[in-house]
């Protein structure tokens, strides 16, 4: 079994190299045929894989070469699978071969239509190193391998400037969090000796923890915060939405912004020693989930608001991890993969109809117009506020009852952000499908349902949006079907004894989501079903509104604080300190010795008399010098 | 056997300044690829053992002990790699400058070079290194002098001359270890024996330093470089970054720190200190460039700061990464030198400002500059990365705020590269560029030997640390004190 698992990042790099060498020659069919094939494979072998997991056989290896070795440092380019490496597969490849399909339809018109589905093919690659690595380098290279790829989806319509920006940003950002993560791999590294997980996580259960472990931890979580959009490192995914919107859904919600989710779940064991790590991801985690609802509420764009409601759920998995509660953060990114993709492929749908149209201020009444866009959209929306039965209301109550056993307050405060998220989202939803379209006549005219391509990847979705709850169902939904995934993870999160709350405080906690869900519906069918306009409020622009719209004026804070002085920095140095201070230096010693030399140029004159003057004083001088002492 | 490796280039080059004509260049290119045959050749029958091999001693100057004595390690043999895989490359690079005149002055002074710089990294005596030192000095201050662009004369001198102030002090070092040997010999050996009390190993260990950072350069002996890099011809710029200032790294490693062990600790976190201060200066003078060529100068002193910076760390994981940093880095300035050469030459102009939406009209220029820059970063799976995430892993061991501080070069190094890349690539075409040209036959060649180096390197290091890990091991067992 262990054989066929090099092949799985093997094919959509192969896939990488055909569609990026020959693309330009191949008709669209057949490029997007291979791309999308070398994502599908990949996922039927994880598959695979994954059922042949068991209790005997834990994890797979596969060791494919020596990366570098000298001394006594052996460094291992190896692969490693095991239930959470594998349920990560599953996601990435299970979804990227519906995101491929849609992209098929979706980018269809592209002049860098072989392009895209290589960059796609590179990306998925990058992310099956990233969850296959059998240790910390291999995680690293597919860390910054998705960043890279990131930083290529996003400025894919290069010849805008301003996607080219975010696109930087995007790479910068991310990469002060890499830099993070490598001085977090240095200290495990000098700690244990080791790079590989298992030796690593073997020594670290046996040593417990201590101060360089607590900084090492926080070390990898500032890579998470970079990857995973949390404050302060977030700023960089709102304005990736300049990519695609297929990789908006791939990239920016389903996969990549969840490695760091996945990279703490693998090292549960370093931050189970950490308690101090521990709190400060929960704390990081709650403020960044709340901070970002707060902006979702009042954006237009719609991608934008999904972005944040990204960042937002980010957070609480974050919150989640930050109390220990690893199978719930789990399950929580997979449901949230499910229908945060869906919600952008959805949104991408309506702007493929509208021709690009992103504000939502100029929508609405699309509901007749696309009908299939709108019932996927309502079934993603109604998943992530957590409609009771759908994956989302399993997957995020269990996060809040898990919080709730560490500290109401926390609990308290993942609510109104859950209750936040009701908002936007039917806010969103509603000015989007419902009242009455906003546009022109002509622009209406032009309206259609998305094509077969597109729809069918969403209907997908949506299925599993509303089914993926079975994987981990909550003990009252009766003993032998729950908790699947988290008998699945016991492997690699080991056997814990949790508390358990009464039924009866689970039915209350359950109860206030779907109350939270209620007072939103309740609150927006009055704002923005009944009237045909867009309401005032969400015009206005005053006071703490306006703050709110301009994001807090976060970004500008930052190039105040940080871009414009190290840009300053570098241009006194080029002026002053280069220039003046140590090239004048240089310069000078040059002038002097030219200067210097002249005297000697004039002692040197040729001049016979001048030379036997000379030699006579220094006769004489040396004559009364030995005379004197 | 390895002094055919020198005799190949001398001959060549001799040949080459007796003919006259078109049949210069193809002549130099056969010259250096028979010499990249040879070297070939000798790592083929090279024993991988960690000794010398190829070991040639004649008696020079009996009286004085000097001898010429060569001889090939690993450490040598990686930097041989790198001067004769980088010479056909350069010679091939300048196949289109037609307009050139002697030509075969041009060819020939390169492969002088090129017999200079396998001479220097093949040196077992003391003079004979600096005998090689100086020689490669001759080639390139005439090819900048003679084929450089506006203010050559000044700025060549100037360069010529501070280097050549640098080696004088090695010279001073080399004679005052050579008084203390047991056996008045320049050998290495006998060098590496000889028995200095405290301030003789300072003084030592201060003169190569000297020598080898300005040769480098690191920071606050640098300020020759950016204008020499900015104003050479492009072959020049690419011999003096690609190769030459390997020489610096080489000696400071070979000849510097195992020749006065106990000096490193009385001053030698100050040199990791300026080291360091130098990678983030030069990084942050480069997020301000806005002449392409300026900017990889910058670049490149951050660059060689962090080699420099891990070299003195005296950590092992940093001396093997500065090994194969240095192929690298050689290959990767090689390549961005010349793509700013193919702009150059196309727009008449390096201000960034005047450029954009290149990757419109020049798709493959685009791809194979994306793949050397994402070298230059240092993205995994290219070759930049082994090397410097190894020389970070050793400055980080030596000093965690050394290490972290010495980090955020690799977040500056993204800023500036991407912003080049950027403002170059992307974007709309405007006046300037809507007619740029995409690479020809020859540049696509070239651009793609450098691109493919930078991925397999990349994917599979260990290719060189075969090559190079022992010999550098005991190099480094030489420079701790026990």
């Amino acid at each position: 079994m262990e054989q066929i698992i090099f092949l799985i990042p093997l094919l959509p790099f192969i896939g990488f190299l055909i569609n990026g060498m020959l693309g330009k020659k191949l008709p669209k069919t057949i490029v997007g045929i291979i791309a999308t094939t070398m994502v599908f494979v990949p996922f039927v072998l994880s598959l695979i894989l994954f059922n042949n997991l068991s209790h005997d056989k834990t994890v797979f290896f596969q060791h494919l070469f020596t990366w570098i070795k000298f001394g006594g440092t052996e460094i291992n380019f190896s692969f490693q699978v095991d239930a959470l490496s594998a349920m990560m597969m599953l996601i990435i490849t299970g979804i990227g071969t519906l995101i491929h399909i849609y992209s098929i339809g979706y980018m269809h018109d592209d002049e860098g239509f072989y392009k895209f589905f290589a960059y796609l093919n590179l990306f998925i690659f990058s992310m099956l190193l990233l969850v296959m690595g059998s240790n910390f380098i291999v995680l690293f290279f597919g860390w910054e391998g998705v960043g890279l790829c990131s930083y290529l989806l996003i400025g894919f319509w290069y010849k805008n400037v301003e996607y080219g920006k975010a696109a930087r940003k995007a790479f910068i950002m991310n990469r002060i969090g890499d830099l993070g993560l490598l001085l977090g791999v240095f200290l495990i590294w000098n700690q244990f000796g080791s790079l590989e997980y298992q030796k690593v996580f073997e020594l670290a259960a046996t040593t417990g923890g201590s101060t360089t472990l607590t900084i090492a931890t926080l070390c990898l979580f500032i890579g998470a915060m970079g990857k995973s959009a949390q404050i302060p490192l977030y700023t960089w995914l709102p304005d990736a939405m300049a990519g695609p919107t297929p990789v908006s859904a791939l990239i920016h919600a389903a996969t990549m912004v969840t490695a760091g989710i996945y990279m703490i779940v693998r090292c549960n064991v370093l931050f189970d020693a950490c308690p101090d790590t521990q709190h400060f991801i929960a704390i990081i985690g709650i403020a960044t989930s709340l901070f970002a609802a707060i902006i979702g509420l009042r954006q237009n764009d719609i991608k934008k608001v999904l972005a944040y409601s990204t960042v937002s759920q980010l957070g609480l998995l974050f919150l989640s991890l930050g109390v220990g509660a690893y199978t719930s953060a789990m399950f929580h990114l997979m449901t949230h993969a499910f229908f945060k993709a869906l919600l952008f492929l959805a949104a991408g749908s309506v702007l493929h109809g509208l021709h690009h149209e992103q504000d939502i201020r100029k929508m609405g009444g699309l509901k007749k117009l696309m009908p299939i866009t709108y019932w996927t959209f309502l079934i993603g929306t109604l998943a992530i506020c957590g409609f009771p039965l759908f994956s989302g209301f399993f997957s995020k109550d269990e996060i809040l009852a898990d919080v709730f056993k560490e500290s109401p307050i926390l609990w308290a405060l993942a609510l109104i952000s859950a209750t936040m998220t009701c908002f936007y989202m039917l806010r969103l939803f509603l000015l989007t499908f419902h009242g009455t379209y906003r546009g022109t006549e002509e622009q209406k005219h032009h309206i259609h349902e998305s094509p077969a391509l597109i729809t069918i990847p969403l209907i997908i979705l949506a299925i599993l949006s509303v089914v993926g709850g079975v994987f981990n169902l909550p003990p009252f939904m009766g003993e032998s079907i729950s908790h699947g995934l988290k008998h699945m993870l016991i492997p690699i999160l080991g056997e814990h004894t949790e508390k358990t709350l009464p039924y009866a405080l689970q039915a209350i906690l359950a109860g206030s989501t779907a109350l939270a869900l209620i007072i939103a519906y309740l609150y927006s069918k009055n704002k923005y079903i009944a009237k045909a306009e867009v309401p005032v409020i969400d015009q206005q622009q005053t006071g703490a509104l306006k703050l709110i719209a301009n994001k807090f004026y976060v970004d500008e804070i930052y190039d105040r604080v940080f871009v414009k002085p190290i840009e300053w920095c570098g241009e006194i140095f080029h002026k002053t300190v280069e220039t003046k201070w140590i090239d004048g230096i240089v310069n000078g010693t040059g002038t002097l010795i030219n200067k210097g030399s002249n005297i000697f140029r004039w002692l040197q004159n040729g001049n016979i008399e001048y030379y036997l003057l000379g030699m006579t004083v220094g006769m004489v001088l040396i004559f009364l010098f030995k005379l004197l002492f | 056997m390895g002094i055919i490796l020198l005799l190949l280039p001398l001959l060549f080059s001799l040949f080459l300044f007796g003919i006259k004509g078109k049949t210069a260049k193809t002549i130099a290119l056969l010259g250096s690829l028979i010499t990249l045959g040879f070297n070939l050749f000798l790592l083929s029958i090279w024993k991988q053992d960690g000794a010398y091999d190829f070991y040639e001693n004649y008696t020079w100057i009996n009286d004085l002990g000097i001898n010429f004595c060569i001889g090939v390690d690993g450490l040598t043999m990686v930097m041989l790699l790198l001067t004769n895989i980088l010479t056909p490359i350069i010679i091939l690079s300048s196949f289109n400058n037609t307009e050139k005149p002697y030509q075969h002055t041009f060819y020939a002074l390169i492969l002088l070079m090129q017999f200079g710089l396998n001479g220097v990294f093949m040196s077992l005596d003391g003079i004979l290194f600096y005998m090689f030192w100086e020689i490669t000095l001759i080639p390139i201050w005439f090819i900048c002098a003679i084929w450089g662009g506006e203010n050559r004369i000044k700025v060549t001198l100037k360069f010529f001359i501070y280097t050549f102030f640098g080696s004088l002090f090695m010279l001073l070092g080399l004679i005052y270890l050579y008084l203390h040997t047991p056996d008045h010999s320049f050998n290495y050996n006998s060098l590496y024996a000889a028995q200095l009390d405290g301030s003789g190993m300072l003084f030592v260990y201060s003169s190569f330093f000297l020598a080898f950072a300005i040769k480098m350069p690191i920071f606050p002996f640098h300020t020759w470089q950016p204008d020499t890099y900015t104003t050479s011809p492009t072959q020049g710029t690419m011999l003096l970054s690609g190769i030459m200032l390997k020489m610096g790294i080489y000696g400071v490693m070979r000849w510097m720190m195992p020749m006065a062990p106990e000096a490193w600790a009385q001053i030698g976190n100050w040199f990791v200190i300026v080291s360091i201060i130098g990678i983030i200066y030069a990084s942050l003078i480069a997020i301000r460039q806005n002449n392409i060529k300026r900017l990889f100068a910058y670049s490149s002193i951050a660059h060689v700061g962090m080699i420099g910076a891990g070299l003195f760390t005296l950590q092992a994981d940093a001396w093997q990464g500065a090994t194969i940093q240095m192929l690298a880095h050689g290959i990767n300035i090689v390549g961005l030198f010349y793509v700013a050469d193919i702009i150059e030459k196309r727009l008449k102009t390096n201000d960034l400002t005047a450029m954009g939406g290149i990757a419109k009209v020049a798709p493959k220029l685009a791809v194979l500059f994306m793949i050397i820059m994402l070298g230059s970063v240092a993205v995994p799976l290219t070759n930049g990365f082994p090397g410097e995430f190894l020389l970070l892993k050793g400055i980080f061991s030596f000093h965690p705020i050394a290490g972290a501080i010495a980090g955020t070069s690799i977040i500056l190094c993204a800023v500036y590269m991407l912003r080049v890349y950027q403002l170059s690539m992307f974007g709309e075409t405007n006046e300037n560029t809507k007619n740029f040209t995409d690479v020809s036959i020859l540049e696509f060649t070239v651009l793609s030997i450098l691109a493919v180096m930078v991925l397999i390197i990349g994917f599979y290091p260990n290719l060189i640390f075969d090559i190079s890990a022992t010999s550098v091991s005991n190099i480094l067992m030489h420079s701790i004190t026990q």
